[in-house]
Order: structure tokens, then sequence, then C-alpha cells
């Protein structure tokens, strides 16, 4: 019996039978769009080193995603978009003047051991990317944390290095910071801006919120993660942050320094690696808020919020677990009461 | 176990290779990752362990018909620590800088799952020249997955092999941290696994 259908043949597929336009590429290349602003900022303060690396990245990332794939004879995932993104949010987490090897290593741990020994796309627990810049920031220390100082010309090759905002702040604290800036204006400006010592695609927090309003307004992401994790590093920055005690310090510079902006609203809320229900999204942008603060404040390193996204990470299928919803109509069970 | 009886080179390959402590039992995983930072280390525990399991074994089986069955565990306890104290006393005295380093781990052997393992279910039950054997290829099994795992984390995390310099360059320092013993473990599990399966025909899984 043939088994295609003739035209006045009733087919009966599986649901679902309405299929909206969205897809994974789509999303995932929408993603990559909305990171633009903050890639040609990275170029523009950092010069044309700053595209080398995040282009390195990119292509290491799909390269290796490619050659997996093929000389495992599967089918070559690459054309959706999320190899390329973890290419991207790599580069645009690594210091400006790093050696060539290190977004290699970075991109080929992010997605061969991250993503696909885990079973590719939707499996895995941690986010490629930020595993990708742990694994280089602990193998190494001294060149990850190099940081050139932004230029604004273009010229790469003998860029000074400095401190970042948040390591001024944990080793000479705000007086020193508001010091090198000018004055507070200045420092919240260069901050906004992104005029200052960091890793290429978080200096600039403007750049970074009009690419987070595209993906809010396609509904790619929701408010629940950012706006809950980047409340909770304000709440404790004021609370906990001052010298003069609880309650005297300044909120602003926490949120707006460090990768804070770019991982609130790109990483934390990768769809593989956060809570899908949104009181559980709540708690997990608590959990990294919190763990964000702790380290910044009490820990040894001076950015915490790679650490908090993959510790709150592991916990994403526990926390859906906690508040998936009861079902219409079931009843709890009692237990009984001991005497 | 297989019920017919093998010989004792099968006995020592069996150790070796088809039920490696490391890769294919997945026991003594503890030790693999925290002494196998170094060739020096990994190569040192290895061989404190090859002559306690070989010793452990043969003990065990010249006891088997006197030990009562309901006291058996504690005398396996008894002559483990006995020849872990032998060892932790030899080092102690004769490789100082060694044992300074993995001297808690060497005391730990006592409670190595793989060797109290063999001691149960083989040594109390076999001969002993079987025993022996079987014992050696344990050891030799564990001072194998020692060797592998130590020599890519050294290699990798250092630059150096048994502390002489090999490669220049900026190392991968997260490989002799902890993170990169479980790194380093599991990738290499999955790669025996992998030749397991596609040159030996085996099923692959690890553990038993």
């Amino acid at each position: 019996m043939a088994t295609e259908a003739k035209a006045h043949e009733l087919i009966v597929s599986v649901s679902p039978h309405v299929r909206g336009q969205e897809t994974v590429a789509r999303i995932m290349w929408t993603v990559n769009l909305s990171l633009l602003p903050a890639f040609i900022m990275s170029v523009y303060y950092f010069g044309p080193l700053a595209a080398f690396v995040t282009g390195l990245c990119i292509l290491s990332a799909v390269l290796s995603e490619h050659i997996y794939q093929t000389s495992l004879k599967k089918k070559s995932t690459i054309g959706d978009g999320s190899a390329f993104l973890t290419g991207l949010l790599l580069g645009l987490n690594l210091p400006p003047s790093v050696p060539f090897y290190i977004p290699i290593v970075g991109s080929v741990i992010a997605i061969v051991i991250t993503k696909l020994l885990f079973g590719g796309l939707g499996y895995n627990v941690f986010n490629p990317a930020l595993i990708g810049r742990a694994f280089l920031l602990i193998s190494f220390p001294k060149l990850m944390t190099i940081w050139s100082e932004p230029t604004a010309q273009f010229v790469a090759m003998d860029a000074k290095t400095t401190a970042t905002p948040l390591g001024v702040l944990k080793e000479e604290g705000l007086a020193k910071l508001i010091e090198i800036f000018g004055d507070k204006t200045d420092l919240y400006m260069s901050l906004l801006m992104g005029s200052r010592a960091g890793s290429l695609g978080e200096t600039s927090a403007i750049a970074l919120l009009i690419g987070a309003a595209l993906l809010l307004y396609r509904g790619y992401i929701t408010w629940h993660i950012p706006f809950s994790f980047i409340a909770t590093v304000g709440v404790m920055a004021w609370a906990f942050g001052g010298q003069a005690g609880l309650f005297t310090g300044d909120p602003l510079i926490h949120i707006l320094s460090g990768g804070l902006i770019l991982g609130a609203f790109f990483m934390a809320t990768d769809y593989v690696t956060c809570p899908s229900i949104r009181k559980g999204q709540i708690i997990f942008g608590i959990g990294c808020g919190a763990i964000t603060m702790m380290i910044r404040l009490k820990g040894g390193f001076p950015e915490g919020v790679m650490f908090a996204i993959l510790l709150m990470n592991c916990f994403a299928p526990l926390i859906d677990r906690g508040v998936k919803s009861k079902k219409f109509g079931a009843v709890k069970e009692q237990k009984e009461q001991k005497k | 176990m297989s019920l017919k009886p093998k010989s004792n080179w099968e006995l020592i390959k069996n150790g070796m290779f088809g039920e490696n402590t490391i890769f294919r039992m997945a026991i003594s995983l503890c030790p693999s990752i925290a002494v196998t930072n170094g060739m020096k280390n990994g190569v040192a525990l290895g061989i404190s362990v090859v002559f306690v399991q070989t010793m452990v074994n043969m003990t065990v089986s010249l006891m088997r018909k006197f030990i009562h069955p309901k006291i058996r565990i504690p005398i396996f306890m008894l002559v483990i620590a006995g020849y872990v104290t032998i060892i932790d006393l030899l080092m102690a005295t004769y490789a100082r800088p060694i044992y300074k380093e993995i001297g808690l781990y060497i005391q730990i052997i006592v409670a190595f799952a793989s060797i109290f393992a063999r001691a149960e279910v083989y040594a109390s039950k076999n001969k002993v020249f079987s025993s022996m054997c079987d014992g050696l290829g344990m050891g030799i099994g564990f001072l194998l997955a020692m060797v592998v795992i130590s020599f890519f984390r050294e290699l990798l995390g250092k630059g150096t092999l048994f502390g002489y310099p090999i490669v220049s360059g900026s190392p991968l320092l997260i490989m002799i941290l902890p993170a990169g013993g479980f790194l380093a473990v599991g990738l290499l599990m999955g790669f025996f696994n992998w030749i397991d399966m596609r040159f030996f025909g085996g099923k692959g899984a690890s553990g038993v």
C-alpha cells in the first residue's frame, strides 16, 4: 500500500495543527541581532581587536559544533543560530586583549563539553557560554583579568591596562572610583555609555538595554528574571554595600557595572537553563542576585554574575519542581497526624 | 563474576582492562581525582595499591577456611589496615617528600572500595595463587588508570611530567584543580567506553 496521501484523502497528523511562525532558529537569530548594539559599542571602545576576539569565538563555536556533529554522522545544527549565539556571548564576555587561543579553547569547551556531550541544544544543564568563560577564568586567571582602557579610537595595539570599576570598588573603595571618573555624574554616564574597562560586551549598559528592549517587545524574554535579578542586586547593594553602615550603599554603581545587565537579560534568561514557570523564574532571579552580591561584597572575585548564574542553573529543575502548580481538582494527600 | 575458572594470566588481564577499577567499575573514584594532579603522586599511590591489593588478596585467601562468615568484614579490615600501615611507615621513612603530599591518601587506602570488594568477591572464595593474580591485575589496573589520568592532568595543567617541563606556554590551570579531575576522569571514561564499543564490541556501560 502506498503511504502517500492522495489529494482527496484526509490526513490526521499529530498535534500541534496550527503552528506559529516562531522557530528555534528565528528566536536565536533575533537574540543575535539584539546583541548587535553591544557588539558595535565594544568595537567602538576597544578597537578592531574586539571584533577579532568576538569573531574568533563565533567561528570556533560554529566550527566545533559542525565538526562534532558531522564526525558522529548527525545532522549539523549550526543553522539554528544557537552555536553562533554561544560564540557571540562568550566573545562579549572576554576581556579585550586576550591571546588568540583563549577564544578557541573557550568555545570548544562551551560547545562540545557543555552542550553537545549533554545531548545538544535543549539538554544542557548549564549555560554553555558561561561555562566556557568560567573554564577560561579558572584556567588563565592572569590573562583573563587584563582589562584594556577604552580608547574610542581605532588604535588597539598599545592599549593601556586598568582596573574595572568593580575591581577598584573592591580594592580601593568608592571615593577612589569617583575620583578616577571625575565626579559622580560622570561615573554614571561612563557606566551607562560603556566608557569603562571590562569585558567586551558588558560595558555599555545603554546598548544592552536597547537589545533587551527588542527581546522584551518580541516576547522572547519576560521581565521576571531580569527584573528580580537586578532588583535583588540593587537592594542588596543599597543595604550592605555602603561603608557607613546598613542602607548607605550605592545601588546604581553595582547595577550598571560588571556584567549584570548582560547576564540578567541575555544569559540568565536562556530558555534551557532557567526555570520555565514564572514564579520559579522570580526565585531564580532573586537567587542569582543574592549570590552575585555575596561574591561581589564578600567573595574573592570582584565580579560574581557568572558564578551566580551557573550556580542557579543547577537549581533550575529543583525550583521548577517546587513551584509546579497543583492540578485543578487534585486533592493534596493528607499526612496522618502523629499522636 | 564468571563461573568458569580463569587462567592466571586471564585474571591479571581482567583486572587491568575488563574490570578496570576506575574506568570500568567506576569505584575508588575519590583518590583518582584527589591525587592525580601530578604523575609522581599518582604513580606512588598506584604502586601502594598494587602492593596492598596483592598482599590482601593473598592473605585473605590463605585464611579463607578459618574466617567465620559473620565476622569476615572486620577481619578483612584488619588485614587491609595491617598492610596499609606497612606502606604508610615505609613511605614516611623513605619517601618523605611524596608522603607529605599524599600521606593522607595512603592511609585512606584502608577504605578503598576496590580492595575490599576483591577480598570479598574473589579472595575469600578462591585459591591463594589465583587470588594473588587477581589482586595483582586489579592493582595494576588501578595503577594504569592513575598513570593515564595524571599524565593528562599534569601535562595540561602544569606542562610538566614528573616535575620536568615538557611544554612551555600558559597551561590550563583548571586541570590540576579538582574540577579538572572530574573533567579528566569523565572524558577518559567516555573515551575508553568508546574504544570498547568500537573495537571490542562491548556494551560500553561503565559501572556494574
